[in-house]
């Protein structure tokens, strides 16, 4: 559906789309109630213990008093709807924050200052620097002469480095007083969730010049979250609003979160109300046979001889009320107790300290705690989560010689600096291609150092090295390009930029030194794009041991290269390219093909190897959990080459001999079906042999093998420990996430920006890193922690010991529970099978609450192994995994010691209490406090 | 044992970090931590092995000296329920009983085995008789034992609460089918005294059963069950009743009727005067006068000293073959090698 929208006009627009109010709220003050109800209500546990409590309001037939049912019922659902309730204020009050903001809009022709939820879509929304934008706006005007504005996408999209946005062409030159009576009209597609892909068109109105219409991109648009950067004001016409927009669109409502414990709880639920149901009927019916045939001869009992018809079903519905308590209305309490223990346990945990920023980790889900220990992929971010995201420029090679290789840091090398002042040509020429070849942006700050802007961190990394090597880039202004080296100002006009693309893996840079005139080429780029270009005479072997030896550090390496042109080639080129950069049809290829024909014969400078630390204790973390059994997936929005080396670096994929990496590409269904069948073929050969093999694919091959090879691509999944994903979307990364959980994965998404958001959701569990690129991760994961070598301890610490505290508790639950409803079973039959209790209300809540609920919260500080232990043989979590704790053959070793112990418990009872002294009071008393005994054996025994 | 401190080095630092001030922040500290010092048993072979043993060493004393004690207390049973229908009425017993002109007495003779000691123990045993039936048991009103006709809802009596149109006290199944045989001792001529007081539980008499609540309208309906009581007797006195109003869990049980304050010889014969009133024939009851003496552990029972025979006894032999099997097959503790990723 197209929308039209008709810019700055106050009376078409009011109405027709939504106002730019969030709104992340379940419940309103009036449907809180009903609604919360009918959800808690469709929890079949709940259903079941709203019918026994009904039931026990027939006094005909209950057992036992009903407030011992509707009192727990009542409570526990007071407990959770307050929950929920609280829950949602929360969200109402951060809704209410971001909708109550305040921001600058156009309404009649003047600027005001309006909230933010009454911004409506066609109003002509004015931002300053550092303003988050409020909705999705189309630009018109920035403070910029040539219509260009940065902002910062981190929360959209998770990459921090800045990005260029243009006025459309319709709007360039307008001025201040010119933009505030803007009138025209924006065609559009509805709201949709693509964040890559903006279609539309504006037409200005008359009097605004000519009546074309100009296309629009998504680069002519500013979407709502990112924030306005270096670009003093821009003002733009909101076309998406509330949560119409791309953001909110993507957002989608995270589901509630059901561990595999909880279902395994469900189910054996379900099989011991099977149990039950089979119980009652066999029971029942033997008890009105036995009604019937003896107790109509049992004058004392007084049985009228005429019946209503109800009759046949008394002695059945009491015994399902006398068996209501084999399923424990209390597991659920006490579950819910021991879960927000658990939670406190992560959040006290002092050992989970950022001891960089002094942040705690934190449980934002109470409740899913033992999922942790039966992770069996974990799916995480690659910058900002393996890595600092933090780029330094640690060594390089110019001209054969090694720099920084003993102190490890180029910067203080006392050769390169000593090198540097007696004015060697080579370092020179080095310095300049690492301070010019870059599209950084340098901004003065107030107070007058130099911020540099840049797209990539590695530039910027450059560029800041060049700077503390002398090198300063001082000012970028159009063409010209200032740079001030030992006190003197060298000025460069930049000619050309060749931009890099991922195909070319270099970008270079012609220009003109002001000063002599003369042309050159200043490249850079990955080691195999470079060094196969450089000039006939020049020996490029000691580069090549220079690249593999940074790489084999894990540095990030590029080789810098330069060479003179000619006037007369650069003009007769500079034609060539124009006219290549005015194609229409595959023009990326016929650019780079006429680039190819200036980056020759390059005069090889050097090398430089830039570290993306890692951070602290991530290749042991990753090596500790995959000794557990835990398979790693790596999906970053980050370039296919820079994630292969980081996952080397950090044990993520084995070098070659050992490991094998498989690469899935293509840009046509063809392509990609071929390769990916190459890849799975080589992937079952592999499997029985002990290599690592893992296979990287990109964005667009993923694309379309999930759209259309969705097959082939899940086997490959499943055969794959190890996998890269490179340059994939957000709503790719959950996307990979669905498809691993739908072949019955559990799974952990680990992530930092609000990139991963989506991801971090939809997996079984969320984890998120408080880390620089804000806090949208760690707000919508369940877990947020400081740094990722927490995982370890996350994991196989309180997961594991989350998983067996609630595997035993659960079981307990039902054991003592059982034991008590087989005594009352066998009792029914010495009773006549009529359903007597043999425990009275009183001493059942005592026994379901004192003796048996309380006690075995000691259970949740149990430890069965030491830590130590554990982070030794991290194969330990393999029971976890596997659920050898909690399954239906361990359920079913309960359910058999129920018996058992109630066998026992019941016979010595009632024969020791024989004959003389079978007072049923005291008997029942016997019998309780034989199982209190035998219970508190079980928790003593199984505690360890 | 295998014990696990508050102190391994890794939290060393962290603790210095945190200073701790008292005893409460250093235990909270532990528990935050998860770290609270623990001891945890590790079931070797032989530890196993002689809790077990010791296990059979101490239970095995104790079931013979149970067995003993049990052995010593002496019973004489007697059923008397077919025996006291005239041979005239042994073909329909229940028209027999239930007809109210005919005086069912009867009488037994008993003959003691062994010496006897004051206090004996008369006890009324009734088999087949279902007393925790539910329609039973619940047909009862405590508030009405208590508080008398002052308790107005006797709904829970039913059908036995009111009759005429008038209150019953005490209400309900239990009091209205009141066992009423009752027995006479004779000893060489001379009547035992039976001492029929304290029969009740005291916390009974004193505060569950009325001092001021006097029967009404019992026993006054058109259909009869068992005894009647005395109207002019309040409530807490009629210990019979008391008695009887405690239900049994099993179907066969006895119930307390009377002391006998004096030794009995063996080879003393004891002719009991019965009167057979109550109506177990309608659905072949039993009926058993029993005598017993008393031990410190009660009446006569030896499966308790059974059970603890064969509890100690098993555990012995649990705790052989135990330590035969590790002698034969034994394993090193704490080896890495059985771990299961390493086999």
């Amino acid at each position: 559906m197209k929308r039209y929208i008709y810019i700055n006009d106050d009376e078409t627009s009011q109405d027709l789309y939504c106002a730019n109010r969030l709104s992340n709220r379940k419940y309103t003050l009036m449907n809180f109630l009903p609604k919360n109800l009918w959800e808690q209500f469709s929890r079949f546990m709940n259903q079941y213990f709203l019918l026994i409590a009904c039931l026990q309001l027939w006094s005909l037939i209950t057992p036992v008093n009903p407030a011992s049912t509707w009192g727990p019922l009542i409570f526990i659902f007071a407990v959770s709807a307050t929950k929920e309730a609280w829950d949602d204020y929360n969200r109402y009050l951060s809704d209410k924050k971001a909708n109550e903001k305040e921001v600058w809009v156009v309404k009649q022709g003047i600027k005001k200052l309006i909230q933010s939820q009454d911004i409506r879509v066609g109003n002509i929304v004015w931002l300053r620097e550092n303003d988050e934008v409020p909705c999705d706006l189309v630009l018109i005007g920035t403070s910029d002469p040539q219509g260009v504005c940065y902002v910062e996408t981190a929360a959209l999209d998770g990459e921090t480095d800045l990005k260029t946005r243009l006025i459309p062409a319709a709007c360039m030159g307008m001025d201040f007083e010119l933009l505030h009576k803007i009138k025209g009209v924006i065609e559009c597609p509805g709201p949709d969730k693509d964040i890559r892909r903006f279609d539309g068109n504006l037409r200005l109105l008359p009097p605004f010049i000519d009546n074309d219409v100009c296309p629009l991109t998504i680069k002519n648009t500013i979407l709502q979250s990112c924030y306005l950067r270096n670009t003093e004001w821009a003002c733009g016409v909101a076309v998406y609003t509330g949560n119409e927009t791309k953001l909110g669109m993507t957002r989608g409502i995270p589901e509630p979160k059901l561990t595999a414990v909880d279902a395994m709880i469900d189910k054996l639920t379900g099989a011991i109300f099977v149990f039950q149901i089979v119980v009652v009927i066999v029971l029942g019916t033997a008890g009105n046979v036995w009604k019937d045939t003896e107790a109509r001869k049992q004058w004392y009992v007084l049985y009228p001889q005429e019946f209503p018809w109800y009759e046949l079903l008394v002695i059945p519905l009491r015994f399902e009320l006398l068996c209501s308590i084999m399923i424990p209305i209390s597991i659920k309490v006490s579950l819910d107790l021991v879960k927000s223990l658990y939670a406190k346990f992560i959040d006290w945990d002092y050992e989970m300290i950022d001891p960089e920023t002094d942040t705690p980790s934190h449980a934002t889900n109470t409740a899913i705690s033992e999922d942790l220990a039966q992770v069996e992929y974990i799916l995480t971010d690659k910058t900002g989560t393996l890595t600092e995201n933090r780029m330094i420029f640690r060594r390089c090679c110019i001209g054969g010689i090694f720099y920084g290789n003993e102190t490890g840091d180029a910067l203080k090398d006392v050769g390169l600096l000593n090198a540097i002042t007696s004015g060697s040509p080579d370092v020179i020429r080095f310095l300049t291609v690492m301070a010019v070849c870059n599209t950084v942006i340098p901004a003065k700050s107030k107070a007058g150092a130099i911020l540099y802007k840049a797209q990539s961190q590695d530039e910027e990394a450059l560029v800041h090295a060049a700077a503390q090597l002398h090198m300063v880039l001082v000012n970028k202004n159009a063409s010209i390009l200032e740079i001030k080296f030992n006190g003197s100002v060298l000025q460069y006009e930049i000619l050309e930029t060749l931009e890099f693309t991922s195909d070319r893996k270099r970008m270079s840079v012609v220009v003109k030194d002001c000063h002599s005139g003369n042309i050159s080429l200043l490249s850079k780029g990955a080691d195999e794009a470079i060094l196969p270009y450089a000039h006939a005479g020049q020996q490029t072997r000691t580069f090549v041991e220079a690249v593999e030896q940074y790489s084999q550090l894990g540095l990030r390496t590029l080789c810098l290269a330069w060479r003179e042109v000619e006037e007369d080639e650069y003009q007769e080129w500079s034609l060539m390219f124009k006219e290549a950069s005015s194609t229409l049809i595959d023009r990326e290829w016929r650019i780079a093909e006429v680039c190819q024909r200036l980056e020759h014969d390059l005069k090889v400078l050097g090398v430089t190897a830039i570290e993306d630390r890692l951070q602290d204790g991530v290749p042991e973390t990753i090596e500790t959990l995959r000794k557990a059994g835990i398979n790693f997936w790596m999906l970053t929005g980050d370039k296919q080459n820079t994630a292969i080396q980081i996952a080397l670096s950090c044990n993520f994929i084995s070098p070659e001999p050992k490991g094998q990496l498989l690469s899935i590409d293509g840009k046509t269904e063809d392509e990609v079906c071929r390769s990916l069948e190459r890849v799975l073929l080589t992937m079952r050969i592999t499997t029985s042999e002990p290599k690592d093999v893992a296979f990287v694919v990109d964005g667009w091959a993923l694309e379309i093998a999930l759209k259309h090879y969705r097959k082939a691509f899940t086997e490959l999944a499943i055969l794959s420990r190890t996998a890269i994903c490179c340059r994939v979307t957000p709503s790719q990364k959950a996307q990979l996430v669905e498809l691993l959980k739908s072949c019955d994965y559990r799974t952990l998404a680990i992530g930092d920006g609000g990139n991963d958001v989506r991801m971090i959701q939809k997996a079984d569990i969320g984890v998120g890193i408080s880390g620089r690129e804000g806090l949208q991760a760690a707000r919508a994961a369940d877990y947020s922690i400081g740094k990722f070598r927490f995982l370890k301890r996350l994991i196989l610490v309180h997961g594991r010991y989350s998983y067996n505290r609630t595997a035993f508790l659960s079981q307990y639950s039902f054991y003592k529970s059982l034991l008590i409803c087989f005594i009352q079973i066998f009792f029914s039959f010495i009773s006549g099978l009529s359903g007597t209790s043999l425990f009275n209300s009183v001493s059942l809540m005592a026994y379901n609450v004192f003796y048996t609920s309380i006690p075995v919260l000691v259970s949740t500080i149990d430890k069965d192994l030491s830590e130590g232990t554990v982070m030794q043989h991290p194969q330990i979590l393999f029971y976890c995994q596997a659920g050898r704790l909690l399954n239906p053959s361990t359920f079913a070793g309960w359910f058999g010691r129920s018996l058992f112990h109630a066998i026992v418990a019941f016979v010595i009872s009632i024969h020791v209490y024989a004959y003389e002294k079978s007072e049923m009071e005291e008997v029942s008393m016997v019998a309780l406090s034989g199982c209190i005994w035998l219970q508190a054996f079980v928790v003593a025994l199984e505690t360890k | 044992m295998e014990v696990e401190g508050g102190n391994t080095s890794a939290n060393d630092a962290v603790a210095r970090k945190i200073p701790i001030q008292s005893r409460r922040a250093k235990v909270f500290y532990q528990f935050t931590q998860q770290n609270l010092p623990a001891c945890k048993p590790v079931l070797t072979p032989s530890w196993i092995v002689t809790t077990f043993l010791l296990m059979g060493v101490i239970f095995i004393p104790i079931g013979l000296v149970t067995l003993r004690t049990s052995h010593s207390v002496i019973e004489i049973v007697e059923r008397y329920d077919t025996e006291c229908i005239p041979e005239k009425f042994r073909g329909n017993k229940v028209s027999y009983i239930k007809d109210s002109t005919i005086l069912k007495n009867c009488s037994l003779y008993l003959k003691v085995p062994k010496h006897m000691k004051a206090p004996i123990y008369i006890y009324y045993q009734l088999d087949n008789y279902y007393q925790n039936h539910r329609r039973y048991v619940k047909s009862r009103n405590d508030q009405q034992l208590l508080h008398g006709l002052k308790s107005n809802d006797t709904s829970s009596c039913q059908p036995e609460d009111s009759s005429n149109g008038l209150p019953i006290v005490p209400c309900g199944l239990i009091a209205w089918s009141l066992f009423n045989d009752t027995f006479k001792f004779i000893r060489e001529s001379s009547e035992l005294v039976v001492n029929r007081k304290n029969i009740a539980w005291k916390s009974d008499r004193n505060h569950k059963f009325g001092k001021q609540v006097y029967p009404f309208n019992f026993q006054n309906g058109t259909f009869i069950g068992g005894g009647s009581l005395d109207p002019s007797v309040p409530l807490s006195d009629q210990e019979d009743l008391i008695v009887w109003m405690r239900t049994a869990a099993l179907p066969s049980f006895r119930k307390m009727y009377g002391r006998i304050e004096e030794d009995l010889d063996a080879d003393d014969v004891i002719a009991v005067h019965l009167m057979n009133n109550y109506n177990t024939y309608s659905f072949g009851g039993k009926k058993k006068l029993v005598l017993s003496t008393s031990s410190w552990l009660g009446g006569k029972n030896d499966f308790l000293g059974v059970a603890y025979v064969f509890v100690g006894s098993s555990s012995i032999i649990i705790s052989l073959v135990f330590m035969l099997l590790h002698v034969k097959n034994p394993r090193p503790y704490g080896e890495t090698a059985y771990l299961s990723w390493n086999r």
